[in-house]
């Protein structure tokens, strides 16, 4: 977290990358972490003037109000179209979409993967908690084998609904793409791994390498039924197994 | 000092007007009958230093201007019908967050796959909205290969007075087609972004690009801000042409390649002893409204002539308010139609 010297007892503070708006999101989500997270990398590569974001449609539509840098909503899943868009129109800006899993993995799945096979100068962040949390907790491309939504009640059957998309590996079969990573954010220690994988993806950014994108596991307590440790238990146990996290690409090396 | 005059077919023109009007950006994607446009500018962009992106679909294309627009640079993208609904997502986006921009629809017949031939059946969609919600996009209808050069220029400027798409409508025959084209207007360099574009809170301020208003009201009075913008465009923009003689007995109504067709029947049937008029709208939204309320008084008959089975003919019903007789002649699916079976439509209107 970012240490400030402007009081010597005061050992933690309020990003310069986040708005003091506060957040609406569901106690024991995710959102408020990785905002913070990308926050935090943005303020500490002393890019935050320069940044512009992309929100999605979902539960971070209303991230423009969030992240304390320039900001556009795009239409459901055209984001790294529109990153496209503001990234070559404006070379040195450092451009990111936030998207979930309905909006990445759905939706905006061909945006995302040719946005990638270009090798576009952006930075994905991808919020997967395996439901559609703003639109009431239904079966994303994500949703695990078995897994109870609103539109699986029975829980996802794959001859009928098919199976759950790494759109992490998927994507980094494609050439454009220069570092995928997927990580937790389900404990400290997870999310320090996540902030070190969000700074590498910016970093690929600036040097000019192509296409970033990092993938987070985070919860939907809301929707999952489960209590906000319950379900920080859940992406470890539950998602782990289908999503290992780790660094998927980096031909940086 | 001669006149640069050059032979140049319709996408040819649009591409030279988008570079010569500073277009930073333009993104597109094939479909027929606008392929020449992507294909020229895939070469003239980069030469001039400026942005060329294939997108992978109209939806991507859109987007992308989209983007690019929010930065505050002049972007463009064209398609055809087909592809232009795809793009109506992304318009309905443009307008609601009022990014200006230009858009080219080389219209094809419809509906459906349809086909390539060319066809004036997008009207409703391109004056409507065409997408969800109260939104409008000016409208402009060149009839000739200098027009499609002259709109097209005329469009970045517009657009960014309004902040506001512009659609340019033209159709395969005017993309098609090879006219003298004179270049007498300068080419611009590209201009400076504009102030408000999102490049970072380095210009000074915090840009937010957003067409979301959660409260009713909030989203009530954009609307009605909107509205104020659209209205005044019928009042500063509205553009119109007219060729009427004293002695006209009827007036065709008519634009885009429907106008041509229109003025050579005007010829034929001057040959039998017959004297019309041509009443052409060049903004199709703002609608001449007045323009064509005042041929009420100065014909017996109107006679719309389009290529669709009748989209303009009730704007001009709405124009008249059933003071004249309003008689329509069209051919669709991209059938169009000849000098001789307008005059005998119009030879048919005026007796009866």
């Amino acid at each position: 977290m970012v240490a400030t010297t402007d009081t010597p007892n005061k050992t933690f503070a309020r990003t310069a990358g986040l708005c003091e708006t506060p957040m609406h999101y569901c106690a024991g989500c995710s959102h408020g972490i990785a905002h913070r997270l990308v926050a935090e990398v943005l303020e500490e590569m002393a890019v935050l003037d320069r940044a512009v974001g992309i929100c999605p449609v979902g539960c971070a539509v209303f991230a423009y109000d969030y992240f304390n840098v320039d900001m556009l909503e795009a239409a459901h899943g055209r984001a790294p179209a529109v990153a496209t868009g503001v990234k070559r129109a404006c070379p040195d800006a450092v451009v990111f979409t936030y998207q979930g899993d309905g909006d990445l993995a759905s939706i905006g799945i061909a945006e995302v993967i040719h946005a990638a096979a270009r090798g576009e100068r952006i930075t994905v962040i991808f919020i997967n908690n395996a439901v559609y949390g703003m639109t009431g907790g239904q079966m994303a491309p994500t949703t695990l084998e078995g897994m109870k939504t609103s539109t699986s009640p029975l829980g996802r059957e794959p001859g009928l609904a098919g199976y759950p998309i790494r759109v992490s590996e998927m994507l980094a079969t494609l050439d454009g793409a220069t570092y995928i990573a997927r990580q937790s954010l389900h404990s400290p220690k997870a999310i320090m791994a996540a902030k070190k994988a969000i700074t590498k993806a910016f970093q690929v950014q600036l040097d000019g390498r192509g296409f970033s994108l990092v993938e987070l596991l985070c919860t939907c307590p809301t929707w999952w039924g489960k209590s906000p440790k319950e379900a920080m238990d859940w992406v470890d146990e539950g998602m782990s197994p289908t999503f290992p996290v780790g660094v998927v690409l980096d031909r940086t090396l | 000092m001669t006149t640069p005059r050059q032979l140049m077919k319709g996408n040819e023109a649009i591409c030279r007007a988008a570079i010569d009007a500073g277009c930073a950006c333009f993104f597109g994607y094939p479909i027929t009958p606008q392929n020449q446009i992507p294909e020229y500018l895939s070469s003239l962009m980069p030469q001039h230093g400026r942005v060329f992106v294939q997108a992978e679909s109209e939806l991507a294309a859109i987007n992308m201007v989209y983007g690019a627009a929010a930065t505050g640079v002049r972007a463009m993208t064209s398609s055809s019908s087909p592809g232009i609904s795809l793009k109506q997502e992304g318009m309905c986006y443009l307008c609601a967050s009022e990014l200006p921009m230009v858009i080219v629809n080389v219209q094809r017949a419809g509906p459906g796959l349809g086909n390539i031939a060319p066809a004036q059946s997008d009207y409703f969609q391109s004056t409507r909205g065409g997408g969800h919600g109260d939104y409008r996009t000016l409208v402009l209808a060149p009839a000739t290969v200098q027009e499609l050069y002259d709109l097209t220029r005329d469009a970045f400027d517009l657009a960014e007075k309004y902040r506001n798409p512009v659609l340019i409508l033209a159709d395969a025959v005017l993309g098609q087609m090879m006219e003298p084209v004179s270049l007498t207007r300068e080419p611009l360099p590209m201009p400076a972004p504009l102030p408000w574009g999102a490049r970072g809170t380095r210009k000074g301020s915090r840009t937010v690009i957003n067409s979301l208003y959660i409260i009713p009201e909030d989203l009530e009075a954009v609307n009605l801000r909107l509205a104020e913008k659209y209205a005044q465009m019928a009042r500063e923009d509205v553009r119109y042409t007219e060729e009427i003689p004293d002695n006209a007995e009827a007036v065709f109504v008519a634009y885009g390649s429907a106008a041509r067709v229109c003025m050579t029947a005007m010829e034929q049937l001057e040959a039998r002893g017959i004297s019309t008029g041509l009443a052409r709208p060049i903004t199709l939204f703002p609608y001449p409204y007045e323009q064509i309320s005042a041929l009420a008084n100065r014909a017996q008959h109107l006679l719309v002539v389009e290529m669709s089975l009748g989209q303009m003919v009730e704007d001009v019903r709405l124009a008249v308010e059933g003071r004249v007789p309003v008689h329509f002649y069209g051919r669709t699916g991209g059938v169009v139609p000849t000098p001789d079976e307008v005059a005998n439509a119009m030879e048919k209107v005026i007796r009866g």
